[in-house]
């Protein structure tokens, strides 16, 4: 019989609770940086301690008992005359002692409000995207540094020295360790709901080759936004979100091919479509309806990605609706690769000449001018309507510019098909 | 990773069938499910009747026979399941230690087969099986 590895078990345990002590520890010390330093401290002591004893019957409460011993003794070094940092000191002794019975209630009870504090804060605009991905995944999924080097094919020194400087950024600019409210919560919450979104993607975009942290990703994206929706449950767009993420997420084995090219979502075998995954998707969308009658981005994203969950086989979609939740997308987010998406559900559902249409002003947009999509789309629209000469000539554009060997083939295959029509 | 944990109640095989389960006991239970929902690894779960209520078929020579439950026979008898999203069996392990089960319970940790597992031949035969998973 083999017994379960003992390293692995606290690195299983750091996940469960790594967020939630680094969340209440954030609260006592008003220093998230110092937060996850004593929470780290504590993870030190585990490893030390667990192999030998054992691991604790509540190994959160053992944890936050040792990185708040720790904080007390922080503070006293440090012989803070500062009142504030006094005051700080005097409080985590207090908790200490108040605690002390039962820390298993004062972690669990009232760290929602402190974990949704953390989520801002380490998702706040004053971070560069990057640091804000980097510290979400190091403070709220748990994952160690060398994991975010290896999901973002990056150094374990390049993460480090992210984390390093996204925490010195927070306490040079005195941010403060809240839910924001009014206008502010928002603009926030959009910045969070960016962050979760870009970790799933950089997952969905993962290919055969890969190191397997990197398809995880889309996991602790789910995840995350999971925790997100039991701490926000009145946010609509935060369903909105897992309703995306969890539909997505329902296509990653149909997606990719037994050689591990793509498949288009319209040439899936939609019978390997995790169904769990899409009714979950579906609750969460119905919800995020329920609370707001006008959809927000990632709800009418949603709603699209549920059009096509919704259809058994790729010719029962409907695309009149999509359409039309494409036309809401470019009004309450209008962007050039709306226009595009826009073009294809128009072409589907109204013909080429509609789909054409709209893409016919996007030609020559600066920001679609590397796309392949843009020739790509626009050649399958000239394809329909029998003009092949100059759908070749974009297959061959698309062709050009795709960095996706297959994917290129593909494109290849149908030029040459517009030759012989 | 996908993870069921199969909950194994004492006593279960020799539940009355219409036998409710205990209030406090429920309760406990549900703070559970909440924790499991609020870390964002809960997929779904479901609680089972007791085998009381329930048939066994088994097949001898080719044919089946059904027997009324409870079965004399039965040590140990499912009474529902947790289906949970982790990052590793560590992890499952770690929530199954958490669940409130009173002495001589039993949480059972199986992982999920996922169809990349199997090989070639074997995902063929089985085209189709996601289609089936799910519809209600």
């Amino acid at each position: 019989m083999d017994s379960p590895d003992i390293s692995k078990t606290i690195d299983a345990v750091w996940k469960i609770e790594s967020p939630k002590l680094i969340a209440a520890l954030a609260r006592m010390t008003r220093d998230v940086g110092l937060a996850e330093d004593l929470a780290q401290d504590a993870l030190v002591s585990a490893l030390e301690q667990w192999p030998k004893d054992g691991v604790p019957r509540n190994p959160g409460a053992w944890l936050m008992a040792i990185a708040k011993r720790r904080g007390i003794d922080h503070f006293r070094r440090n012989k803070l005359v500062d009142h504030k940092h006094e005051q700080v000191g005097y409080e985590m002794q207090a908790r200490q002692e108040d605690a002390a019975p039962d820390f298993d209630a004062a972690l669990d009870d009232d760290v929602g409000d402190d974990l949704l504090r953390l989520i801002f804060t380490a998702c706040h605009p004053v971070l560069s995207t990057e640091a804000r991905v980097t510290l979400t995944l190091k403070l709220l999924a748990g994952l160690t540094t060398e994991e975010i080097a290896r999901a973002f094919l990056s150094t374990e020194t390049t993460i480090q020295q992210r984390i390093v400087r996204a925490k010195r950024t927070l306490a040079d600019k005195k941010i403060a360790y809240e839910v924001p409210s009014g206008p502010e919560l928002n603009v926030r919450l959009g910045s969070v709901l960016e962050v979760i979104y870009l970790i799933f993607n950089e997952g969905y975009s993962a290919t055969a080759g890969d190191d397997w942290m990197r398809p995880a990703l889309c996991e602790d994206a789910q995840r995350l936004g999971r925790v997100l929706a039991g701490l926000a449950p009145n946010e609509p767009e935060v369903h909105g979100l897992l309703a995306l993420m969890e539909i997505q997420a329902s296509r990653s084995t149909a997606r990719i091919g037994p050689k591990g090219e793509p498949i288009l979502l319209l040439d899936q075998d939609r019978r390997r479509w995790n169904q769990l995954l899409i009714q979950r998707g579906l609750s969460a969308l119905a919800r995020a309806e329920r609370l707001r009658a006008a959809r927000g981005p990632y709800t009418v994203q949603a709603a699209i990605a549920a059009c096509h969950a919704r259809a058994r086989q790729a010719d029962q979609t409907d695309w009149q609706r999509i359409a039309s939740l494409y036309d809401e997308l470019a009004t309450i987010m209008p962007s050039p690769i709306v226009e595009l998406n826009r073009s294809v559900a128009y072409g589907m559902a109204f013909g080429p000449e509609k789909g054409l249409e709209i893409v016919e002003p996007l030609l020559g947009n600066p920001v679609l001018s590397e796309y392949p999509y843009l020739p790509g789309v626009r050649a399958d629209l000239l394809f329909k309507l029998k003009r092949f000469d100059e759908a070749k000539a974009e297959f061959l554009k698309a062709a050009e510019l795709t960095k996706n060997a297959s994917q290129r083939a593909l494109l290849l295959e149908k030029a040459n098909s517009c030759q012989s029509a | 990773m996908r993870f069921m944990m199969l909950v194994i109640p004492k006593g279960y095989e020799t539940a009355q069938p219409n036998q409710a389960p205990d209030a406090a006991a429920v309760a406990k239970m549900m703070k559970y499910n909440e924790d499991l929902s609020k870390a964002g690894v809960l997929l779904s779960l479901d609680g089972l009747k007791p085998p009381s209520a329930g048939v066994r078929v088994s097949f001898s020579a080719g044919k089946p026979k059904v027997t009324d439950g409870p079965f004399a026979e039965a040590k140990e008898c499912v009474g529902g399941y947790w289906m949970i999203q982790v990052k590793s069996k560590e992890e499952a392990i770690e929530w199954a230690k958490r669940a409130p089960m009173g002495d001589n319970e039993i949480i059972e940790v199986r992982q999920v087969q996922e169809m990349e597992d199997f090989p070639a031949d074997v995902q063929a035969a089985a085209a189709g099986f996601e289609e089936l998973q799910g519809r209600k």
